[in-house]
């Protein structure tokens, strides 16, 4: 019986310059990690988009689901004593 | 009745300019008007390799060279975008390249026409990509995240291919008499596909007012064409070509150009797998399919492998 298949999809990172958190690009198929890398720099960095390429078998992400999304994120929504503007400073009072 | 509320949601966020990202609900003619455009929009990326990759082996230089393979593997690289993108809907690239094999799936009616000079190859990029970046380019705006996403990457490159395209006509226009008869020739051959691979016209383009509003469309067929005609005649006439359309003139009052009737007749006719090369196409994708496929095979069979070692250490 014939195995063929366009291979497992491996969700593809990319580092645009030093110092910078690696963002997600897209994804290739691929039948290993090495083979994944490879064909992210063909793919993804054919004009020196990167240097340097993470990538992670797709079916080993978990997300969040959109329909939750509302009540998920929504205890961060009343927390405003969470940021700086929400303290009244004098005027008079320095480097705070 | 939920189906009603989703879909007046749905409807409010496309309105609002926002994406629709996968996961997100969506009516099932969305999902599905989505899929047939992009599989067709990725099938005509990697068969529109074909053509060009005829003439890798005979280009003059070897700039020429270094160039058309570059153009070659960016349309692979598209291919691959838009398929990714196809696969966020749900159906994977093994089911798309089967449709595409059996002819289910249709590619771009422009792929089946011959590259028979080196010529074509400039008339290719100037014509053919510079009509898919006017379409592309209309892409960008949709509402579908991941395709929109992947047409943003796919214009950008795209106009390294529009302008090597004109470079080399312009050369061709430039040098000697029968050069510029290759590329007068080439721009006759191809000038109309290019017309028409724009789609029918409005009026034969059913479906259009609820595509527009969900933003799977964004502009009409013939709006398009009119920009692509446009742009695109000026260019010709500064390189001393001309067009093969007798009717062609620019309206003053309309700032636009007006154009012979188009045969619409081809154009279905090679839809239909009736243009020249149709099957030819066809079975140069079939083949690599096959002939590749001991290879996707081993490939699993060695990272098994690899996987197994690791384990075992």
């Amino acid at each position: 019986m014939s195995q063929d298949s366009q291979w497992p999809v491996w969700e593809v990172f990319l580092q645009a310059n030093p110092g910078i958190s690696h963002k997600h690009v897209g994804n290739v198929h691929a039948a290993d990690a090495e083979m994944a890398i490879q064909n992210a720099r063909d793919v993804y960095t054919r004009r020196s988009e990167g240097i340097s390429i993470w990538v992670v078998p797709a079916n080993a992400i978990a997300a969040s689901s959109p329909e939750d999304q509302g009540a998920f994120f929504e205890p961060s929504n009343d927390k405003p004593y969470r940021h700086p503007t929400f303290y009244k400073i004098p005027d008079g009072v320095k480097y705070l | 009745m939920e189906d009603a509320k989703q879909l007046e949601a749905f409807e409010a966020k496309i309105a609002a300019g926002q994406k629709i990202e996968p996961k997100d609900w969506m009516p099932e003619a969305y999902r599905k008007q989505l899929v047939r455009m992009m599989s067709q929009h990725a099938h005509s990326e990697i068969v529109g390799m074909l053509p060009e990759g005829n003439w890798i082996t005979r280009a003059p230089s070897l700039r020429r060279k270094a160039i058309l393979l570059a153009k070659v593997q960016d349309e692979a690289g598209h291919g691959l975008y838009l398929y990714s993108a196809v696969e966020t809907l749900g159906v994977d690239r093994t089911e798309l390249l089967k449709q595409l094999h059996n002819g289910t799936a249709k590619y771009s009616s422009i792929f089946n026409y011959p590259t028979l000079s080196w010529a074509d190859i400039g008339a290719i990029g100037w014509l053919v990509d510079g009509a898919a970046i006017m379409n592309q380019t209309a892409l960008a705006r949709g509402s579908y995240g991941p395709y929109s996403r992947a047409m943003v990457r796919i214009c950008k490159e795209e106009s390294f291919h529009n302008r090597q395209g004109y470079e080399i006509m312009m050369t061709l226009a430039q040098g000697t008499p029968e050069q510029k008869a290759l590329a007068q020739d080439a721009l006759n051959r191809w000038w109309w596909p290019a017309v028409m691979m724009l789609g029918p016209s409005d009026d034969q383009s059913p479906n259009t007012d609820q595509l527009m509003r969900w933003k799977v469309k964004m502009e009409s067929n013939d709006a398009i064409r009119e920009r692509f005609i446009d742009r695109t005649v000026p260019q010709a006439e500064f390189i001393g070509l001309s067009v093969p359309d007798k009717d062609m003139k620019f309206n003053k009052e309309t700032g636009h150009y007006t154009h012979g009737p188009i045969n619409w007749d081809e154009f279905f006719q090679v839809i239909k797998g009736n243009g020249p090369c149709n099957a030819n196409r066809l079975k140069a994708r079939a083949d690599a399919d096959k002939n590749g496929a001991w290879v996707r095979e081993a490939a699993m069979a060695y990272a098994a492998k690899q996987m197994k070692e690791k384990e075992v250490a």
